[in-house]
């Protein structure tokens, strides 16, 4: 047997490290001891899965999966105007954001391009922001080059995050912090566990309810341990947080989302609020204003794709004619639904649900639609549910 | 009925000129979550080293190579509707095809059971 594709999440693997070496993350070993299949992943050593991606992709759904991501970057950021030196780089409401808020942002390049996509909480006189681990670097790197003196940025590398996702994460985590029950989607704070601080926020990656736990890295396994103890937690992999936020409709930096795309070609327009978009202050800002008038030329669509077989990241999306009009960047077989779904890029005219597509992967065609994202319905609790 | 093994991790179950073939139990767990298996026809031709069939678990497609030449008999259709068979009982109900041998004198070579069993040890 020969594997066409790498595993997809390996694909983030390295590049973005100094030397190839995997670094160790604080949990290392308590995944090991837990029988995950261990990957390369951003320069890290990752679970990939530990008794099957499906049993922990449908586990999550009904109950609660633990996913350490750690390997993604914990900033800090603060000092003097550190609302408007953000607001220079990012069009998110910075300076509007009340403490514990968390908002979803984009690291745009001069010219609208997508440079990351993160998150961002107000947290005392400073933000914490949260980015992808393989572009971490790139944008520590970025950070300094723009920021002015006086904003400071501390990447906390001493830092684990734990994130327990699905439907009962709320009962898991009340018990060990209890008033975390109290959060709503997008809000953070401080909370204990077993003595630890912990900085908690109802959000995540999967669609489902659930929190990111932000700790130090030497209480990370003790944390995790607890967690994990809790009867409705599992511990899941990074083969199900893929399949999960696919379902979800939620786009992967370096796959969904690159220099290449912008956010309105990404339908992620709603990351731009009305102030920003008028008063503009931020990269590619002229771009975002010429796309809002005339559309973008592609859109980010959701595929259902007939058949069972399932199209992924690189397969072609033809109109009727034969004619190339968008690729898949993420595609994969949904557990939940059971059947094949894929997220990718198509010329605007095509991006209206049910419009049919014909998609080629290896000599082979399949035929699909467009359909309507998320795949599976998200299930936040938003503040007065 | 002989059982034969490839460094592919493909099994070959033979009696007389014909042959069952699939993957072993440490494929199916190397690759995972199987839910996606397209075999050969019955009447396909395959050449031994071309593409025969294809497995897909949740996170990546692969080609599963014909270990040896001869005509498809028959294509396990049970995969069709239960791919994760591959996984649950990969040198039984997951079974691939059967084909009539065109050159028997292909098995030369392939490893044992035990033979297997040390390969798959180092790796």
């Amino acid at each position: 047997m020969s594997d066409h594709d790498h595993q997809p999440d390996g694909r983030e693997a390295g590049g973005d490290e100094p030397d190839d070496a995997p670094v160790p993350l604080p949990l290392d070993g308590w995944h090991r001891a837990h029988g995950a299949r261990m990957v390369p992943f951003a320069g890290h050593a990752m679970p990939l899965q530990y008794e099957g991606i499906i049993a922990e992709h449908l586990w999550t759904r009904e109950s609660a999966g633990l996913f350490d991501v750690s390997h993604m970057g914990q900033l800090l950021l603060s000092g003097e105007g550190v609302a408007e030196a953000l607001e220079a780089l990012l069009p998110g409401d910075m300076a509007g954001l009340g403490e514990g808020r968390m908002r979803y942002s984009l690291l745009l390049a001069e010219d609208g391009g997508i440079l990351d996509d993160l998150m961002v909480t107000r947290r005392g006189n400073g933000f914490h922001v949260v980015v992808n681990g393989a572009t971490k670097y790139d944008d520590i790197a970025h950070l300094h080059e723009h920021l002015p003196e006086g904003v400071m940025l501390n990447h906390m590398d001493e830092q684990a995050l734990i994130a327990v996702q699905g439907p009962k994460a709320v009962n898991a985590l009340a018990r060990l912090a209890p008033g975390v029950e109290g959060l709503s989607f997008m809000t953070a704070g401080a909370f204990r566990i077993d003595g630890v601080d912990i900085w908690v926020s109802r959000s995540g990656y999967t669609g489902e309810d659930g929190f990111e736990s932000a700790l130090p890295a030497a209480a990370a396994t003790r944390i995790a341990s607890l967690l994990a103890g809790q009867p409705e937690v599992k511990p899941a992999g990074l083969g199900a947080r893929d399949s999960l936020r696919l379902e979800a409709g939620l786009p992967l930096y370096g796959h969904d989302l690159d220099p290449e795309t912008t956010p309105l070609m990404a339908g992620l327009g709603f990351a731009i609020p009305k102030r920003r978009r008028e008063q503009g202050g931020f990269p590619g800002h002229a771009r975002l204003m010429l796309e809002r008038e005339d559309g973008p030329a592609v859109r980010r669509v959701g595929v259902g794709v007939d058949g069972r077989q399932p199209v992924r990241e690189g397969a072609v999306i033809l109109d009727v004619e034969g004619a190339e009009v968008g690729r898949i960047t993420s595609g994969g077989f949904s557990p939940t639904l059971q059947r094949p779904i894929a997220m990718g890029y198509v010329a605007a005219p095509l991006a209206a649900a049910g419009t049919p597509l014909t998609l080629g992967q290896r000599g082979k065609l399949f035929t699909g639609a467009v359909e309507p994202l998320p795949f599976v319905p998200h299930h936040y609790v938003r503040k007065g549910a | 009925m002989t059982l034969y093994f490839t460094r592919d991790h493909e099994w070959i179950s033979v009696e007389g000129d014909r042959a069952t073939v699939g993957i072993t139990d440490y494929a199916q767990a190397q690759l995972g979550d199987i839910v996606f298996v397209e075999v050969p026809p019955a009447g396909a031709t395959l050449d031994k080293g071309k593409e025969a069939a294809v497995v897909e678990s949740v996170k990546a497609a692969s080609d599963v190579y014909a270990p040896v030449s001869g005509e498809v008999i028959e294509g396990n259709g049970a995969l069709e509707s239960d791919p994760a068979l591959v996984n649950t009982s990969p040198e039984e109900e997951g079974w691939f095809f059967r084909l009539a041998l065109a050159d028997p004198s292909e098995l030369d070579g392939l490893m044992d059971a035990d033979a297997y069993k040390a390969f798959v040890a180092t790796l």
